[in-house]
């Protein structure tokens, strides 16, 4: 069964070019508008892989990492932060926050699906 | 790259037009002396969003600009710089400049490049108050996607003493504009920055010279080396634009059995992260695959529709209306015992058409906040530009109009407020001598009137000064004697070339006059009205009908032909005394209404018809009003009231003379729309 992934991102046009890139690479997308959309969606379907950015309205992408953390189903699901800023600092903070790692915003689509398949298969 | 961009450029540009609207609305919101930071987070957050849109597309021009943009919202949000009134011109600028960059990528309109460099400058003088003398080349607008790192043809290697950190981010920042910059572990007291560019090293020097002195910088091309150098990991990993926190094996669950025992969430310190592997460029075949078409928006809440789809559909509704009219009516000659159950039936045919037809029409209905979003920036501009202090209200945004006649009443509406802050609001030394508050008030309202909405634009500046009206008046020839009423007086402003000299200043009183107002809001179907009391302010009340492609009218026999009268126009119906109708030498019959002499016009001259009634007091008149003025139309009988759908006549044959339009009756019949404002005109 294909695998699932949640992408959380404020802006529609890179969610839909996540969304897009991803669905041409065979995978399931559920979209979430912002972190507290992203775990509302989380919780109502336990996803393979979580993509989110950080700074959103709401709920930004290291809060909604802590959150999901802290669901027990959400334990060993991995998580990777899309951000502008690269930064040792905002690695550190996700890191902490329990993201698995990072991709550096913009980005290419192939690039995305590679790492995806790296992490997932 | 493999996919397709072009399809999100569309999605991209409507979303940063709507982050640059929000973006002005909250910048023009803000309290400078305290703002709300909530607001300053989501104003930093539309920047921000812009900016990672533009860089994915490859708009580099986009994405400098915001890029600024952002550091220095970045600083004011974080606390670390006060928000100040310069601050907030200067975003404001910066908005029009963005949009004036994402129109010229969207429509190809130009785009000054000189004002794009200023707003730069600007924007870098307020985040660290030094002005760049040069500003980094400015890259021409262009489409081609793709411009990431792996594009960027050389690597350098630059080295510099230890610099304090500020200028060290803000350099790294302008540096980053060249392309991609990663800054690598800082070692003896020296900072080591890695830049992938198409620029030269020369582009270099130059900006790094802004902060420090060239001599200390030592850089070295690692374009070729770069391929082949054995890479620290953390190098790697920043070309790449990805890294892990730890070996893929352990988050990855379903590969590398579970152990229940294990710590949900191992994060070691010392992990190495995944250097990516080398057969990174292989061809994946996965992605341009024709994927199941256009699944890509199912989430969004709306869609977009061309408006001649939306039009066609209402065309059709229209059809669908007169073909169930003409159903009502047939069956309605139809034994109501024997036919019961299909009477029944046509009845809800009848209830479903209406609805069906009102939910189509509420398609073209558009909020009126889309006319008023834009007139907060420019009543702030203008006053700014006068010296006035101007307070701006708007209420009922949310009521609807047709979008047809929404994007025509931007222009009137604009000349209207602008007259009012230009003319009506006075300066804030003459209000406070009149006893008002130094801030004058501006109102911009809209609301629901039976069919019609009505648009009031009120201030509470000097209101018009009726003798200056009235010799302007009679300058220009018009009759205006001294006991003519207020109301009169104030019509007077809406004659062509209507100006006095004393109110013609820079901003308006040139170009589009009253007139012009005027003349478009009745071509809309609208009324103006004005009501000013000297010292007191102004309002101008402009009223229009919801929607031009459904009329509620009136139908008239005229011997064997049935007309439709736009029910709006039409104050009373009578059948006249014979006394009441008299002769004039020369000038046709009129007809008394008490006490009042309207012209007549018998309609059936007009279209050369043979009436069934050559007297006015065998048949009736309507009595029908146009910009206050009074006519009674001679017509031999009133048939009913109906809903019309509205066809244009011009574009299916000519304009004739006293019809606006035709309509398909419920027999099947065409019935003609009179044109109520040009008979009206014909009797002067």
């Amino acid at each position: 069964m294909a695998k699932t992934i949640l992408a959380v991102d404020d802006s529609g046009s890179l969610r839909q070019m996540v969304a897009f890139s991803l669905k041409a690479a065979g995978y399931q997308v559920i979209e979430a508008v912002d972190g507290q959309d992203g775990l509302e969606k989380a919780k109502n379907q336990v996803v393979d892989l979580v993509l989110t950015d950080q700074n959103m309205p709401r709920m930004d992408g290291l809060t909604l990492i802590k959150s999901l953390r802290g669901l027990a189903t959400y334990q060993r699901v991995p998580i990777l932060m899309l951000t502008t800023e690269s930064s040792d600092d905002m690695k550190a903070k996700g890191r902490a926050a329990g993201a698995n790692g990072w991709l550096v915003k913009p980005f290419d689509p192939q690039k995305l699906t590679e790492v995806v398949k790296k992490v997932i298969g | 790259m493999t996919i397709d961009m072009s399809q999100f450029f569309q999605v991209f540009f409507d979303e940063a037009d709507e982050l640059l609207a929000e973006k002005e609305k909250l910048l023009l919101a803000v309290d400078v002396s305290s703002p709300d930071p909530e607001d300053l987070n989501a104003i930093f957050r539309a920047a921000h969003s812009i900016k990672g849109g533009a860089s994915t597309f490859g708009l580099t021009d986009m994405t400098e600009v915001t890029h600024i943009l952002e550091s220095l919202l970045d600083k004011i949000r974080k606390g670390e710089m006060a928000l100040t009134s310069e601050h907030v011109d200067a975003f404001l600028v910066a908005k029009d400049i963005l949009k004036m960059q994402l129109d010229g990528h969207r429509l190809g309109t130009p785009v000054d490049q000189d004002a794009v460099a200023d707003v730069r400058m600007l924007l870098q003088s307020l985040s660290h108050d030094v002005v760049p003398v040069i500003t980094t080349p400015i890259a021409t607008p262009s489409f081609e996607v793709g411009s990431d790192t792996a594009e960027l043809k050389s690597a350098f290697k630059i080295e510099m003493p230890d610099i304090a950190q500020d200028d060290a981010s803000a350099l790294i920042a302008e540096l980053g504009l060249l392309g991609a910059i990663s800054r690598l572990p800082d070692e003896g007291g020296k900072i080591t920055l890695h830049l992938k560019t198409n620029e030269g090293k020369d582009d270099i020097i130059s900006i790094c010279s802004f902060i420090l002195n060239p001599d200390c910088l030592t850089i070295t091309d690692e374009s070729n080396i770069d391929n082949y150098a054995d890479k620290k990991t953390t190098e790697s990993e920043e070309d790449l634009g990805y890294g892990f926190f730890e070996p893929i094996e352990n988050m990855f669950p379903s590969v590398s059995a579970p152990e229940p025992t294990q710590v949900p969430l191992p994060v070691s310190v010392n992990s190495s992260p995944i250097v990516a592997s080398t057969n990174q460029t292989d061809k994946k075949p996965v992605i341009k695959k024709e994927i199941e078409k256009n699944n890509l928006s199912q989430e969004s809440s709306t869609i977009r529709v061309g408006i001649e789809k939306v039009d066609q559909l209402i065309n059709l509704i229209g059809e669908l209306v007169i073909t169930q009219a003409m159903l009502e009516q047939r069956t309605q000659e139809l034994d109501p015992i024997t036919h019961e159950r299909l009477l029944s039936s046509v009845a809800h045919l009848t209830r479903n058409t209406r609805d069906l037809q009102e939910a189509v029409m509420s398609i073209r209905m558009m909020p009126m906040d889309y006319v008023f979003s834009r007139f907060p920036r420019m009543v702030r501009d203008l006053a700014t530009k006068l010296g006035k202090k101007v307070e701006f209200l708007t209420y009922g945004a949310s009521t609807e109009l047709d979008k047809g006649l929404i994007e025509r009443i931007v222009d009137p509406l604009t000349h209207l407020v602008r007259n009012s802050i230009d003319h009506g609001i006075e300066m804030p030394a003459i209000r406070t001598q009149a006893g008002k508050s130094d801030t004058g008030k501006l109102s911009l309202s809209a609301v629901h009137q039976g069919g019609n909405i009505v648009i009031e634009v009120s201030d509470d500046g000097g209101g018009l000064n009726r003798e200056k009206i009235l010799d302007k008046a009679r300058q220009n020839g018009l009759v205006a004697p001294d006991n003519m009423p207020d109301a009169d007086v104030w019509q007077l402003i809406f004659a062509p070339g209507f100006s006095t000299a004393e109110i013609v200043t820079d901003v308006s009183g040139r170009g589009v006059g009253m007139d012009v107002v005027k003349r478009n809001i009745t071509a809309m179907g609208g009324v103006v009205d004005i009501r000013s009391a000297h010292g007191y302010g102004t309002t101008i009340t402009i009223s229009l009908p919801l929607t031009l492609a459904i009329l509620d009218g009136m139908s008239i026999r005229l011997g064997e032909e049935i007309y439709i009268l736009p029910l709006g126009f039409v104050v009373e119906s009578l059948q006249p005394a014979k006394e009441d109708v008299k002769e004039v030498n020369g000038k046709g019959k009129v007809v008394k209404v008490r006490d009042e002499y309207l012209s007549l016009i018998p309609l059936y001259q007009k279209f050369a018809l043979e009436p069934k009634y050559i007297e006015p007091s065998d048949g009736i008149v309507v009595i029908v009003e146009v910009d206050g003025k009074k006519a009674a139309l001679f017509v031999d009988d009133l048939v009913g009231q109906q809903q019309v759908v509205v066809k244009n006549i011009e574009s299916n044959y000519k304009k004739i003379p006293g019809i606006s339009g035709a309509t398909i009756l419920g027999d099947g019949g065409v019935a003609l729309i009179l044109d109520v404002s040009a008979l009206l005109r014909s009797v002067k």
